[in-house]
């Protein structure tokens, strides 16, 4: 499991939200969603484009408050509840320097002083990139780019990792590439919640679905039931592809 | 137009020869400008990343202060300074009116609110694209700030290059602060007003000559550092 206040640190999982809504203006995004993320898992967040997805994983990351509703981690500590978790978007948002520096911006922000850049090279290495070290991060491609975000997020040694979609601007290459190294964090022991609107991807990855559809949550089912017995009439039509993307 | 042509050769010949008062003038004016320029940066970047950052009430209208201070007339500001700087002012004890100290105070202040509005706008767009990837990353406002600034050091040149501009440009606060004094605190600007009240044209013009090259050399070094940097670093 990955630990990344120390052994002995409790742990920030599992983490429950109940009856979770998000308002924007008069527009109801989410609404009176409750689920429970455990240790271990990967859980895959599907639903047509405006079903809330992203706003639903804002929130778990608190980013966004909720407008009603409430989320109870593991533990109580705020620093280690911050600390147990990163996030990689759709569109990774690099600073204006090298690869290596990108990441071990995060590592001195998240409080690391010694062994920075040793940290930070080896975070690289993990995602098959070690020879960009000194590129300036702005100038990889946009797959390159969104490796830099996971060797990031990977570096801080999260508990639980969210992702918007991370693949949603990429090729097939890339995608696959992006999705080893997700492959590889779940290994070592990081939880996973990601967004996606590719079907096929969340059959790849996913243990459980989180179906969302209009700001609710539809299903939240083991993968493979999902895919081969959904419960609602919404999930049969999506994995149909009846419904609007 | 003949008077423009003669002043154009003036200039020249001036700048040919190395003209020992032209060169003092020129080494004052951009001595003062670049220290007003360097002291107003490190309170105006500062002031105009955590105004971009800072949510409070009646932020809005503190953003529109600064930006309506952005045309503070000069004589005012100078004048402001010479009650300030004089015998009789709070400050006065310093004794520094009527020395370049006194003239970069005077510009830093001038140029201090257009340094910091246009950077807030800056810093304020970029804030909404590296927002949610700086607090996830658990950034504090302070760390939020120092790489917001880091990350938009060439864009935010241009802010400063125009805050430059404006105080080498301006005459009325420095001659009011300053007093013109020959060989002390006479700078472009304010040798270009005397020497136009004196009736010498060609010389004014020819100093103004100067003035104009001097700053557009300073702009354009500092354009094609920024335009090399940005390709370097994406």
């Amino acid at each position: 499991m990955a630990d990344p206040a120390g052994a002995g640190a409790p742990a920030i999982l599992p983490l429950a939200g109940s009856d979770l809504s998000w308002r924007a203006g008069d527009v109801e995004i989410l609404r009176e969603v409750s689920l429970r993320i455990e240790p271990g898992t990967r859980n895959i967040v599907i639903g047509p484009n405006g079903a809330g997805k992203s706003v639903l994983l804002r929130m778990l990351h608190g980013l966004l408050a909720p407008s009603g509703g409430q989320l109870a981690w593991a533990t109580a500590d705020p620093l280690r509840i911050r600390r147990g978790q990163a996030m990689v978007f759709q569109r990774p948002v690099m600073l204006r320097r090298t690869a290596r520096e990108n990441i071990e911006f995060a590592l001195r922000v998240g409080g690391m002083r010694e062994g920075v850049r040793a940290a930070a090279r080896a975070a690289l290495a993990r995602v098959g990139l070690a020879s960009l070290e000194d590129r300036p991060a702005r100038l990889c491609s946009g797959g390159e780019q969104q490796r830099i975000a996971l060797a990031r997020a990977w570096a801080l040694r999260p508990e639980i990792l969210f992702l918007d979609e991370p693949t949603a601007s990429l090729d097939p290459a890339a995608t696959r590439a992006i999705e080893e190294i997700i492959a590889a964090m779940h290994a070592a022991g990081t939880t996973i919640v990601m967004t996606t609107h590719d079907l096929g991807q969340a059959r790849r990855i996913a243990d459980r679905v989180l179906f969302l559809h209009r700001g609710r949550l539809v299903e939240d089912t083991p993968a493979r039931e999902f895919f081969q017995q959904p419960r609602s009439p919404e999930a049969t039509a999506f994995i149909k592809g009846e419904l609007l993307w | 137009m003949e008077e423009i042509s003669q002043s154009m050769g003036l200039a020249m010949g001036l700048v040919r020869q190395l003209d020992q008062t032209l060169l003092a003038i020129a080494g004052l004016s951009l001595k003062v400008s670049g220290v007003a320029v360097l002291a107003a940066s490190l309170l105006a970047l500062p002031l105009g990343a955590w105004l971009a950052l800072a949510r409070f009430p009646g932020r809005q209208v503190v953003i529109a202060v600064l930006n309506g201070m952005m045309g503070l007339p000069p004589v005012v500001v100078g004048l402001l300074i010479y009650l300030l700087l004089s015998r009789a002012g709070p400050l006065g004890s310093l004794g520094i009116l009527f020395t370049p100290a006194a003239m970069m105070i005077a510009q830093a202040v001038l140029i201090l609110p257009i340094i910091a509005a246009l950077s807030r706008q800056v810093i304020d767009d970029a804030w909404s694209e590296y927002r949610e990837q700086l607090l996830s990353l658990n950034a504090t406002r302070w760390q939020c700030m120092r790489a917001l600034l880091w990350d938009l050091r060439f864009t935010l040149l241009t802010a400063v290059l125009a805050g430059f501009g404006r105080a080498i440009a301006e005459v009325g606060a420095v001659m009011i602060v300053g007093g013109n004094i020959d060989g002390v605190t006479r700078v472009m600007t304010t040798a270009i007003a005397l020497e136009t009240s004196k009736g010498d044209l060609p010389l004014a013009l020819a100093l103004g000559v100067v003035l104009i090259a001097l700053v557009i050399a300073i702009n354009t070094a500092a354009q094609l550092m920024k335009s090399y940097s940005m390709r370097r670093h994406g």
